[in-house]
């Protein structure tokens, strides 16, 4: 196990971002969020929930994807080149890790997303274990442990004034190598393993850490697509959009065109099923509803999803909704609603 | 992280999402709001293999971009066709095209009616209203072309006149002159150029009176294919002898974009053919 003195950290992340693209939680203008590091950037590792996730590193909010150019010989196609350098992304949390697995089933089912592949290769995953979870955070509902996060290529935990890192992938192994100056060796596994205790025992406790997904699942669409909570719970709903854009899993995309003037860009970017417009077709719409919309986004994460991928949840249990839905009518409300619904009609 | 553009570099592995350049060969006025394009390579031949059945999302660069059915047979080798109404931007754009001209195209997309194994020996009848000819006709010429392979073959196909039929020209030249098959055409209204038959799709269906042992394949507009279906199971028809295909708005064509779910499919990709028993497992509505 290795560890870097917080005071080295300026340092640490200096020598990385000069050797690769490196992506950290960077505070802005009050809010945290993903971007890429820079000297003048405020990095920032305390705050637990970046207001978007990191999911716009692997699956951009916009992208382009190729450029048309019209010639005297017609059309002419120009691809985008793919990622084809190592990146870092550092501090990344357990929870934002596991949606990676899951967008892994869409974009890495046949046929491949290559620019998702691209990505996801490339990258090397430092996490940083949540020192606090948050009263809006339920990882463990999925199975997610917010002190130990598996998936991730160096785990890292912050301890006081210290950080320790711990390779767990071969490419993690080499990162640590690679980067060694400022790193010190330590046998200290005590203090990790104590702060993984506090982790977990705090994560126990929180008040959405018992929700229960009796009921949802592969399979499920009969017993909940006719729910007559669904009417109730949308009736609220403004259809903004937030709870899929700050979503870690929410994946629906849209291809558009941007004229610049010396072609066509053709760019693909994050769209929201919670939009009247997501499925208008020029004959008819399909959805004329919210409350299809809304209960389209519910099942498809809880219900449609699982089915068809050995039953993983299409959520992870980060809260960001609860934190950023302006009329709280985020997943946990729905699985509690129906699940209240359910207890009352055994009773 | 920049995402260079990388001019024709030959060593660019291909997303699926990228498409290639067709050329529209021929363009032909079917009725007052169809036009069928016959799309090539810019250097001649199919731009990919296809079945019966299969999709292509088409692009015009700056308008946009759809799914479209392959109107051509796979048996038709040297090009694909479209038959497209004009009912939106893309589409009206499209129509407003010359010979010559440029399009884009990816594909093929979807699953494709299962010529090749459960159609095979079996009597079939064709049900279409509309542009709902379109995605049947490929399966039609496929099985007319490889016509030792199926037993009967009937056809029924609708419009709101006569004008409105598309492909009549080639209905009444090669189906109805082909082996064992017979065509029952019809048009909504009474009209003074049309000595055939008048009344809908669906009741035009019932009178007919079809046995039960064909299998069924209908498409069409949807109040027309929720018609035809009772009428089928009024006749004697039960649900998995029945084939359809739904539509819905789609972006990817691969079942990543998040528009055609309905229930725990993607039109896109687990359609747009589908067996209507495995409709009645999907949620009513969307």
């Amino acid at each position: 196990m290795k560890k870097l003195s917080m005071n080295d950290v300026p340092k640490f992340l200096s020598s990385v971002g000069a050797a690769m693209d490196l992506f950290v939680p960077v505070r802005m203008t009050g809010a945290t969020n993903w971007g890429v590091w820079d000297k003048e950037r405020e990095v920032d590792l305390q705050t637990l929930k970046s207001v978007k996730s990191p999911k716009d590193v692997f699956f951009p909010q916009c992208q382009t994807m190729y450029t048309v150019s019209k010639g005297e010989d017609g059309f002419s196609i120009d691809p985008m080149k793919l990622t084809d350098q190592p990146f870092c992304v550092f501090g990344i949390r357990s929870c934002d890790v596991r949606a990676l697995t899951v967008m892994d089933q869409v974009f890495l089912a046949d046929p491949v997303d290559t620019f998702y592949k691209a990505r996801r290769e490339q990258a090397i995953l430092v996490s940083l274990a949540c020192h606090r979870p948050a009263q809006t955070c339920f990882c463990s509902v999925f199975g997610i442990d917010a002190a130990q996060c598996d998936g991730a290529d160096v785990a890292m935990w912050m301890i006081g004034e210290e950080l320790f890192l711990e390779g767990q992938t071969e490419k993690g192994n080499e990162f640590l190598g690679q980067f060694s100056e400022l790193l010190s060796d330590t046998d200290d596994t005590a203090s990790v393993e104590e702060e993984k205790e506090s982790i977990r025992s705090i994560t126990k406790k929180l008040p959405y850490s018992s929700l229960s997904l009796e009921g949802w699942g592969a399979g499920k669409t009969d017993e909940k697509f006719d729910d007559p909570n669904w009417q109730q719970l949308s009736d609220a709903c403004l259809a903004c959009g937030t709870c899929t854009f700050v979503c870690p899993t929410c994946q629906c995309y849209d291809i558009k065109d941007y004229d610049t003037g010396h072609g066509i860009q053709r760019y693909r970017c994050w769209d929201s099923c919670m939009y009247s417009d997501f499925t208008l077709m020029a004959a008819a719409n399909n959805r004329t509803t919210q409350m299809q919309r809304y209960r389209q986004r519910f099942m498809h994460k809880l219900v449609y999803f699982p089915t068809n991928n050995n039953g993983m949840y299409m959520c992870v249990g980060c809260g960001r909704c609860v934190d950023r839905c302006p009329q709280a009518l985020n997943i946990v409300k729905v699985i509690k609603t129906m699940d209240k619904g359910r207890e009352e009609e055994k009773a | 992280m920049s995402e260079d553009c990388l001019c024709k570099n030959p060593s660019y592995r291909q997303d699926v999402l990228i498409p290639q350049v067709g050329v529209i060969r021929k363009i032909t006025q079917e009725t007052p709001d169809v036009r069928s394009f016959i799309v090539t390579a810019p250097g001649g031949g199919r731009l990919f293999d296809q079945m019966p059945g299969q999709c292509a999302m088409i692009c015009a660069p700056g308008i946009g971009e759809a799914m479209f059915s392959i109107t051509s047979s796979p048996t038709e080798t040297d090009y694909h066709e479209f038959s497209i109404k004009e009912c939106g931007v893309l589409t009206s754009y499209l129509h407003g095209l010359k010979e010559g001209d440029q399009i884009l195209v990816r594909g093929p997309y979807g699953n494709h009616f299962p010529v090749d194994d459960i159609y095979k020996g079996k009597d079939l009848l064709f049900i279409a209203g509309g542009i709902g000819l379109a995605p049947l006709r490929s399966v039609i010429n496929y099985c007319l072309a490889k016509r030792e392979d199926y037993g009967k073959i009937d056809i029924l196909y609708g419009s709101r006149s006569k004008a409105d039929l598309v492909k009549l020209e080639e209905i009444r030249e090669v189906w109805e002159k082909a082996p064992d098959t017979k065509v029952w055409l019809t048009i909504d209204r009474e009209d003074p150029e049309w000595d055939g038959h008048v009344g809908f799709v669906p009741s035009y269906l019932t009178e007919a009176g079809f046995s039960t042992d064909k299998t069924a394949i209908i498409c069409g507009p949807p109040i027309m294919i929720k018609f035809c279906l009772q009428n089928l199971e009024q006749l004697g028809f039960s649900r998995d002898q029945v084939y359809t295909t739904l539509e819905l708005r789609m972006k990817c064509g691969i079942g990543k974009c998040g528009r055609c779910n309905i229930g725990s499919k993607y039109v896109c990709k687990d359609g747009p053919v589908f067996r209507c028993d495995e409709i009645d497992q999907l949620p009513d509505e969307y």
